[in-house]
């Protein structure tokens, strides 16, 4: 009889998997699990604002590759993650959603954006642009469905993200980092904490270099973190549009572009 | 101060050689009222407030006419109407009849252009050149815009079913008074939703003589509500439940508070806030044309503008030439009279807003950056401040960072593409930028790195119904013109 080696679940920021600045743990799932401190999510904030330049800086053609990628190593461990959630049906809909929302990298400008007839000799375009850093709460169940549902779309336009995993089941979040570790995913594009949400929460709505915020997973007092994330005018998401171009546009800035045409 | 500088101060101010006649043109064409109600349900309504405030010309001063100050239960009854009209027939009308109603009031803001452009100059202080030729045409074109497409709303959105939110609380400046109105209510009504509209307490009077085209449109009562107020007002309309959306155009300090009142509720909120943007200038670029686009960027409506080009980055090489074009160029700006057709910078649109730009420029000098102003004789009355440039300024200056919504242009310089990025994109703004460059791939790489909802390529405040405007950070989120701006006034099944 051999005894198993147990895993360590850790934070996963900046492409690496720290434990806690603080040290803290707490049990779930029946594992510890790190409990993530304001001050590793102000960390977290700052890998993703580095990551920022690189992601967004791809061709959408290539975010688009590297997001199947997630999936394609995702499959390789669906057993994994089977046994994890209880679930093979929420697996084979989490990885059917990164090869969804993989797809739509290099088509959201043709869709989101325009080409603007505007009354003058102006050539006039509009095109979409990721907002920035995106904070986003996974919701509590379906652990690993729910973190993919608000995950991808918060990505795919060039966002990078800060993910506060579901409290009560965070092991398939930090299963996921391992997997978004190995697929080409720049390291700090994602980055998850998992631990008390009614302590990060309140963080990552008012830190001032996150750009929008997906609460729909957030516990407590809604209007609160509305409020707080009004301090930096943070574009804010509260519920789902389900998998949708819509929703990843939630994410997305538009730049409107004029120059004169002349010769 | 360099010396090719000092030369140019010393040099003969061009523009005495220009003495124009005055061409002032005749207020006669508006009709004012000595006092007016609120617009609600289709009729005018006298406050329950009981409150009357006057509203002045900024240029003379005189008090042109008395006021409403809506207070709750007047916002109140305003929501209850549009509420009204909503249900009952504003939403299940033929999307095609409600397209000709858009149609018929872009008709006869076209009609009645030289009535409102002289109320506005008037109210505002802005040149008649200026409501004249661009906000008049500019309103009655976005009308025309989203009339067209009250009936094509499932072509704006694949795969989704629109449908109107409700009732649109709205709030505008006095920037541009008419056009923000024209901005706010086409896209709501396009959309099905009927709307109340509080305009700025400054700019009252063309939105009162809006209503007026209201009813030669025949439009049904409710559709369109205007109660005039001050800030008051505004926050009844923001908290008042029988909103859906809320849609505000202004300071970025009302917008946050804006954004926290609708915090937990399910109203829909778009914020079209302040800016401090960058007008960039490199080596290369066309300079005479240049010069153009940034008196255009930051004396427009005298800075009054919340895109306008209010931090100049200059290209060290060609520092001293621009400076000295830009400062030959600003002595022939003629400051003055706002219905003189020659004026090309007219008043400061209140007290409150010439000490607000006094007091920065005053931090400006303050800070050690160097003031030039063109000779200019100001009027004895109203409120006044000359077109002014701040030179050696670094970027923590106030006036480098903060909005002065004023004629007040503060010169940067940098050396590398690079550099004029970083220092444009060092403000928590991001509403627009401008480039100037004859290299298409510069013009193209800029745009791509500048965090600004509107890039201006050497070309600057240009506007367009069909153009979407909006900021980035925090100059606001949503879009108002072009398809996507019809997006924050529809919902989908």
């Amino acid at each position: 009889m051999r005894l198993p080696v147990k895993k360590t679940y850790k934070l996963y920021v900046g492409g690496a998997f720290p434990r806690s600045e603080s040290g803290r743990s707490y049990e779930a799932e029946g594992a510890n699990v790190a409990r993530a401190s304001r001050k590793d999510l102000r960390d977290a904030v700052r890998a993703a604002r580095e990551a920022l330049p690189k992601w967004s800086g791809m061709t959408a053609y290539n975010r688009g590759q590297v997001l199947y990628r997630v999936a394609e190593i995702m499959e390789g461990r669906r057993a994994q993650f089977a046994e994890l959630v209880g679930d093979e049906g929420e697996v084979d809909g989490a990885i059917d959603a990164w090869v969804w929302y993989a797809g739509w990298a290099d088509k959201l400008a043709q869709v989101l954006g325009s080409s603007n007839p505007v009354a003058g000799p102006y050539f006039n375009f509009t095109v979409p642009e990721p907002t920035g850093v995106v904070g986003v709460v996974a919701p509590e169940e379906p652990a690993l469905a729910g973190f993919v549902s608000r995950l991808a779309p918060a990505i795919v336009g060039g966002n990078a993200a800060v993910v506060v995993a579901s409290e009560k089941h965070p092991l398939a979040a930090i299963t996921l980092a391992e997997v978004l570790a190995t697929s080409d995913v720049p390291g700090g594009v994602v980055n998850v904490l998992t631990g008390r949400k009614d302590e990060l929460c309140p963080v990552l709505a008012a830190h001032m270099d996150v750009n929008a915020v997906d609460l729909a997973g957030a516990v407590g007092e809604r209007a609160e973190l509305e409020r707080l994330a009004a301090d930096n005018v943070k574009r804010v998401v509260t519920n789902g549009e389900g998998q949708s171009p819509w929703h990843i546009a939630a994410f997305l800035e538009l730049k409107t572009v004029w120059h004169p045409i002349g010769v | 101060m360099t010396e090719i500088e000092k030369r140019q101060d010393r040099a003969p101010v061009v523009p005495s050689a220009f003495e124009y006649a005055t061409a002032p043109e005749s207020r006669e064409i508006v009709r004012l009222e000595e006092r007016y109600g609120l617009f609600i349900g289709g009729e005018w309504v006298e406050p329950r407030s009981g409150e009357l405030q006057p509203t002045i010309s900024p240029a003379t001063e005189e008090e042109l006419a008395e006021v409403s100050y809506a207070g709750p239960e007047d916002v109140g009854l305003a929501v209850d109407s549009a509420r009204e009209a909503f249900d009952n027939g504003w939403s299940s009308i033929a999307p095609s009849e409600r397209a000709k109603y858009l149609f018929r009031i872009a008709r006869i803001l076209q009609e009645r252009s030289r009535e409102f452009a002289v109320l506005e100059s008037l109210d505002g202080g802005k040149p008649i050149r200026e409501s004249r030729d661009v906000d008049l045409p500019l309103a009655a074109a976005h009308f025309f815009y989203y009339a067209g497409w009250a009936d094509k709303l499932e072509y704006a959105f694949p795969n989704r079913k629109p449908r109107p939110l409700g009732v649109a609380g709205q709030i505008i400046p006095w920037n541009f008074p008419l056009l923000m109105l024209a901005w706010k209510i086409a896209p709501a009504l396009a959309a099905g939703n009927t709307v109340v509209l509080k305009p700025a307490e400054t700019t009252p009077l063309t939105a009162l003589l809006f209503c007026d085209v209201v009813r030669q449109a025949e439009l049904p009562p409710g559709v369109v509500n205007i109660v005039t107020g001050d800030g008051r007002a505004g926050a009844e309309l923001v908290k008042h439940p029988g909103v859906d959306k809320v849609a505000f155009t202004g300071s970025t300090d009302v917008g946050k508070e804006i954004q926290r009142a609708v915090a937990g509720t399910d109203k829909r909120l778009t914020l079209e806030l302040g800016g401090k943007a960058a007008n960039i200038i490199f080596d290369d670029a066309p300079l005479d044309q240049a010069v153009e686009g940034i008196i255009n960027g930051i004396y427009f409506n005298p800075g009054h503008v919340c895109c306008a080009g209010s931090r100049l980055l200059v290209q060290e090489s060609i520092y001293e030439q621009v400076i000295a074009k830009l400062k030959r160029r600003m002595g022939t700006l003629r400051v003055g009279d706002p219905l003189d057709k020659n004026t090309d910078v007219g008043a400061i649109n209140s007290k409150e807003q010439l000490e607000k730009i006094t007091e920065l420029v005053a931090a400006g000098e303050e800070e050690g950056a160097e003031i030039y102003q063109p000779p200019c004789r100001l009027p004895e009355k109203g409120w006044w401040f000359a077109p002014t440039v701040f030179t050696n300024v670094a970027q923590s200056y106030r006036i480098a960072q903060e909005e002065i919504f004023g004629p007040v242009l503060s010169v940067l310089t940098f050396r590398t593409p690079d550099e004029a990025v970083e220092k444009a994109n060092n403000t928590p703004y991001g509403l627009s930028a401008g480039v100037w460059t004859e290299k298409g791939s510069r013009i193209l790489a800029m745009a791509q790195r500048l965090r600004a909802g509107v890039i201006w390529a050497n070309t600057y405040n240009r506007f367009d119904p069909a153009s979407p405007f909006g900021g980035y950070k925090e100059s606001g989120f949503g879009r108002e013109g072009g398809l996507h701006g019809l997006e924050p006034y529809s919902r989908f099944e």
